[in-house]
């Protein structure tokens, strides 16, 4: 957009008044250039970033939506989201738990969240309960101390604004793909994470995170940036579920790894999956991007999917640099009506970079499941080695179970394998356990735990335990 | 303690059990014999549960208690065990994890809370060292990469743990070498008291060398066609089948 | 004028005179192929192969049969079968050899079917590839008129394999042929079927054929492509096939020649029991493009599915396998297995793959692998140990690779035609001289 447009739109938006009006929390449903500058101007945000955003949503208005993944939905109206809307205030939400649905605290229980978390995951005004604020705080000077920064997008761009310049969008393009274009555009929340040359962040970034981001936006915008030598292990989403009024997800998240970096980065995801008819539950349209920029630097995507209605999703690794190491270890799980496609993308474009890739699938009621998955080996990726498998368990004869892995291999010295297998539960291993004496349903969660060791091996600890009673409470009342 | 009565099993419509009577009581051990295809795993499967077996005539009572009517687990929580004959292999899933579920289901049935954990992994140890099974093999995926012999071991370190009252076991012997033979042999013997019973299914009389049992049972053609003491199996072990067969007919 | 309406053009110069039902078929076929025209890469079916060597091509329409017969006698398989040949896709009644067919055997060039058998043939011609399936097969029902219709009665087991073979002239002007080859196999029957594609070394032609194979209960049919046409030859293909109860399948798809080549194989087990073997392979070099896509549609209970698929690409050339495999709901205790694996012989060959499972029912064992890799290098450190010198032993173990899908072959005169063209075009670094005799000296020791 050529500069005294830009000028224009700026001035009109102020002579309208609308961006001026700080009382104003929510925007009218709608997205246009105005309902941008709004956003840019809530945030604070440089002129660049507007820029930016503005030509993000230039890009989206040329774009269609994805028609090629195995799922089905209704078309989505993009001009009925309101793409503002400012975190409720303390008074609005729950003052304890008791006002907190008992269906909610239930599955809490089942999951073994320990009880001070409780509250801020139902989203109970938090200074009102406990005193989180004092740990985050402990947690927050822990990291400043290593002088690893942590902090939300937004603030992000208005402290660090030329690092986040430097890296915000070179990994996932404004144009990547109609839902990235889209955040792009509108993304109003997300963290920021710079760990700088040489340094090992001190603590998994899951446990301050749980507590201080139960409340994410619609449009999430994740940058995590490991310079040299640096490590950090960095868990997004939580076990709990998570009810949300707002249909469309629609992230971002890109990781950048430089020479000898290492980034692990864990998702568990357990959003609303909608009523046992397919009503309701969010639409998750999720780009989640790894580049491998640096020599020797390694990426590692872990993901546990139970929850939204339709999961589109598939985290990727760009494997630039040499002996660069992109990983993927993903358990879904769909029940009821729900529909997941998902998988990732390993691009080998360095000599002897390697990728893993290890998914499970479980299919059961009358959900729907695809793993999509691409390995690119380009001309110049000497060496390269990948190895896939891709395993689905269906639960019943009314759900499906779908492997689409695509492979390009342009490089003789690659070697490249992918395996996959699709079974139901073998009906011996069952009886095996009912002849042990363990009943049927807690012997269909014993051997599905199992299948999915691979993957709960690489979580954080802490939610490798969660993750199995995750498991348990979403395939309930699937067997018999 | 188990009553079987005029069992008659049909398998994918082929007819195995043709009006089989068997009483065990407890403290007694009593072996099955017989040649291939005579329905001698028929029997335990059907005893334990299996799917696919129709009984289409007969009872099965075991403690007074109609076991047809009970599903596979509460058999096994009730004390009706089933080693297997080709043990399962359940892939991730611990050996450890099993013993322990199946352990803390029997007792919740018995109206018993879970078995404390440092209990419990004495009790592992103890009797995995019974069964000369090195530790590591609890923390392996349930029969997973077993040897045959290992699996078998496996399957009485169960028994062991679970306490059955009934234990049956399915060709325990098979494919096993003499010393692992042995091994086996001292776990099923260390089961034997005055309140619990056991029901060898064994094709060779071998291991009854090992475990002496009181009462062996031919069975023929889907009936046990003749009940001895421990020298019968001696006798078939000399002469085969055949005469048992013969004199059944005559 | 568009690449459709400039392709069909060309049939206002074919001879007249069909019967009504053909005439109203291929309008149809028109129809269709005009409305979608030429498939590009934004298709997924059509992702990795780009079609426009087709589509802005000028193909006409061969008007003769005629053959060089020392040029035939090299061509052809030396083998004792029912052959029947099509010259540019026309019918050479001169190098046909269709006499003494048993009772029960019926092979006829399709022209003469049309005209002489018209409701037998008719019912079952177009039933399994319709003019949707994609656009050429709209645009082979708008121009089919020549190809062969093999119908056995029930119980007929054929003494000699039904060798069809299609051979491509190096004509001054291209031409294109829409072959249609239909085989209809009764209950219990059984044969051995031969489609051999060949032809001069500087064919520039283009072949889209349609094959359609009808098994009754409890048929077998061992199906062979063997695809050798000059690599300057553009091929397309589609085998349908619909598979009644307890019926057998066996398919073996050899790719050596022509320099694009797209072969669809569909399968549908309609009936309980039935199963099918795809064993493929391809050995493609220079700038060959071959692309095979295979479908086994998994209809009915207790179905059973097997397939195979080897690659071996060399200089710039590229390959494409697509497998899929459908599993129907309610198709319950099915087995679909599925195997693709490549060595890559060059670093600007690329090969793209894509093993698909698509399952609906529970009761299922389906499993799919796909490797691409080079030689097994401990196998090559085991051969020099030997004494082989590593070219042989590179040479020995390409080989190995190919024979895998070769020991399934069950016609010898196959199996060695193609492991002699493979050990043939083996690149020179590899010293080939006496390849394979090497190579069968070491199997029969």
């Amino acid at each position: 957009m050529a500069s005294e447009e830009m000028e224009q739109l700026v001035r009109r938006e102020y002579k309208q008044g609308f961006v001026t009006d700080i009382e104003s929390e929510t925007v009218p449903p709608g997205l246009d250039e105005s309902t941008i500058a709004f956003i840019s101007q809530k945030k604070e945000e440089p002129r660049w970033m507007l820029e930016w955003r503005l030509e993000a949503y230039h890009q989206w208005l040329k774009m269609t939506p994805p028609s090629w993944s195995h799922l089905e939905y209704p078309p989505i109206d993009y001009q009925a989201i309101s793409y503002f809307s400012a975190p409720k205030k303390p008074e609005d939400r729950p003052q304890s738990l008791d006002e907190v649905d008992p269906k909610l605290l239930e599955t809490y229980e089942k999951l073994g969240i320990p009880l001070h978390e409780r509250a801020a995951l139902a989203g109970v005004a938090v200074d009102a309960v406990f005193d989180s604020v004092s740990v985050a705080t402990t947690f927050k000077d822990k990291l400043h101390e290593a002088g690893v920064i942590f902090c939300s997008i937004s603030e992000a761009i208005r402290e660090y604004p030329e690092l986040v310049r430097q890296y915000l969008g070179t990994v996932v393009p404004q144009s990547d793909n109609y839902f990235a274009a889209l955040n792009s555009a509108v993304f109003t929340d997300g963290s920021f994470v710079y760990v700088p040359e040489g340094v090992k962040c001190p603590m998994e970034l899951s446990t301050y995170f749980r507590i201080n981001a139960a409340n994410t936006g619609q449009f999430e915008r994740t940058l995590v940036v490991c310079d040299k030598r640096a490590q950090v292990s960095y868990l997004e989403g939580c076990t709990a579920p998570m009810r949300d009024e707002n249909q469309l997800h629609a992230a971002v998240v890109e990781l950048v790894a430089l020479e000898d970096a290492y980034i692990k980065y864990s998702t568990v995801q357990n959003w609303y999956p909608g009523d046992e008819n397919g009503k309701g539950g969010i639409y998750n349209f999720v780009t989640k991007r790894g580049d491998c920029r640096g020599d020797r630097s390694r990426i590692s995507w872990t993901q546990v999917e139970t929850g939204s209605a339709i999961t589109w999703k598939y985290p990727s690794c760009m494997l630039r640099g040499k002996e660069s190491i992109g990983e993927f270890y993903s358990v879904a799980v769909t029940n009821g009506r729900q529909q997941a496609d998902t998988g990732t993308k390993m691009i080998h474009i360095g000599e002897n970079t390697r990728s893993t890739i290890v998914a499970k699938g479980i299919a059961a009621g009358r959900s729907d499941q695809a793993y999509r998955g691409l390995v690119k080996i380009g001309p110049r990726a000497k060496g390269a080695r990948n190895y896939t498998q891709c395993d689905s368990l269906l639960i019943g004869d009314q759900c499906g179970a779908h492997t689409f892995p695509y492979q390009e291999i342009g490089n003789s010295t690659a070697t490249v394998e992918h395996e996959a297998t699709t079974s139901k539960i073998a009906d011996d291993q069952l009886f095996y356990c009912r002849a042990r004496g363990i009943d049927e349903e807690d012997a269909v969660s014993m051997i599905v735990n199992g299948f999915c060791k691979d993957v709960f091996q690489e979580l954080p600890m802490e939610f490798a335990v969660e993750a199995e009673a995750l498991l348990n409470v979403t395939l309930e009342g699937s067997v018999g | 303690m188990l009553e079987v009565k005029d069992l008659h099993v049909t398998v994918e419509d082929k007819v195995i059990l043709k009006g089989l009577n068997l009483t065990i009581n407890a403290g007694e051990v009593h072996a099955i014999m017989g040649p291939n295809g005579a329905g001698k795993s028929t029997l335990s499967a059907v005893i334990a549960g299996k799917d696919g077996y129709e009984v289409t005539q007969g009872t099965i009572l075991f403690e007074g208690q109609d076991v047809l009517e009970m599903e596979i687990e509460e058999r096994a929580r009730a004390g009706l065990l089933l080693g297997f004959q080709y043990p399962i292999e359940i892939p991730g899933v611990k050996n450890i994890y099993l013993l322990k579920a199946a352990l803390n289901a029997q007792r919740a049935a018995r109206g018993e809370g879970e078995i404390p954990a440092p209990e419990f992994m004495k009790l592992v140890r103890e009797k995995s060292t019974d069964m000369k099974m090195d530790p590591s093999f609890l923390q392996r995926a349930v029969n997973e990469g077993f040897s045959g012999g290992e699996k078998k071991r496996n399957e009485i370190l169960q028994m062991l743990i679970l306490q059955p009252k009934l234990a049956m076991l399915d060709e325990i012997d098979s494919g096993l070498d003499i010393d692992a033979m042995k091994v086996v042999a001292d776990g099923v013997n260390s089961l034997r008291n005055a309140d619990r019973a056991i029901l060898l299914v064994t094709h060779y009389q071998r291991l009854l060398n090992h475990i002496v049992p009181d009462h062996v049972h031919v069975l023929v053609d889907g009936r046990i066609v003749k009940s001895g003491g421990k020298d019968l199996a001696l006798e078939l072990e000399e002469r085969g089948y055949d005469w048992v067969l013969e004199e059944s007919v005559a | 004028m568009s690449a459709p309406e400039r392709f069909l053009e060309r049939l206002t110069a074919r001879r007249g005179g069909d019967p009504s039902w053909v005439a109203a078929r291929r309008q149809a076929g028109a129809a269709r192929f005009e409305a979608m025209g030429f498939p590009t890469r934004r298709d997924e079916q059509w992702k990795y192969t780009d079609v426009r060597r087709i589509a802005e091509g000028d193909f006409a329409l061969a008007t003769d049969a005629e053959f060089d017969s020392a040029r035939f006698d090299e061509q052809r398989l030396d083998i004792d079968a029912y052959r029947l040949v099509l010259v540019d896709g026309l019918f050479s009644p001169a190098l046909s050899e269709l006499d003494g067919l048993p009772s029960g055997v019926s092979i006829e060039p399709l022209s003469q079917a049309i005209v002489a058998n018209h409701e037998a043939v008719g019912g079952s011609l177009g039933r399994l590839a319709g003019v949707d399936f994609s656009p050429f097969t709209a645009l082979n029902t708008a121009f089919a008129d020549e190809g062969a219709i093999v119908r056995l009665a029930s119980g007929t087991v054929v003494d000699k394999p039904i060798y069809v073979l299609l051979l491509s002239r190096a004509n001054g002007q291209p031409v294109m042929s829409h072959p249609r080859i239909l085989i209809e196999a009764g209950a219990r029957a059984e044969a051995t079927i031969i489609e051999h594609y060949s032809g001069e070394s500087e064919a520039a032609n283009f072949t889209n054929v349609v094959t359609e194979v009808l098994l009754d209960r409890g048929a077998i049919i061992d199906h062979y492509k063997l695809q050798e046409a000059a690599l300057t030859d553009l091929h397309v293909a589609s085998i349908h096939v619909d598979q009644g109860r307890d019926s057998r399948f066996n398919s073996y798809n050899m790719n050596l020649g022509g320099a694009l080549v797209r072969t669809d194989l569909v399968t549908d087990l309609n009936g309980e029991g039935a199963e099918a073997a795809y064993n493929g392979l391809f050995f493609v070099q220079g700038r060959q493009h071959v692309d095979n896509h295979t479908l086994v549609n998994h209809n009915a209970p207790r179905t059973f599915s097997n397939e195979n698929y080897k690659g071996v690409l060399d200089d710039r050339s590229r390959g494409v396998f697509n497998g899929k495999v459908f599993v129907k709901k309610d198709a319950q205790q099915i087995e679909a297995y599925q195997n693709n694996a490549n060595l890559l012989l060059s670093d600007r060959a690329e090969i793209d793959t894509k093993p698909e499972l698509v399952i609906y029912a529970d009761d299922v064992k389906c499993s799919h692998g796909a490797t691409t890799g080079q030689l097994d290098e401990d196998a090559v450190y085991a051969l020099r140990s030997r004494g082989i010198d590593e070219p042989m032993a590179r040479a020995l173990l390409t080989l190995a690779f190919v024979g895998e899908v070769m020991d399934k072959v069950r016609l010898n005169v196959i199996a060695e035609r193609v492991e002699r063209a493979v050990a043939g075009r083996l690149p020179e670094r590899f010293n080939l001289a006496d390849l394979v005799e090497t190579a069968e000296a070491i199997q029969e020791a």
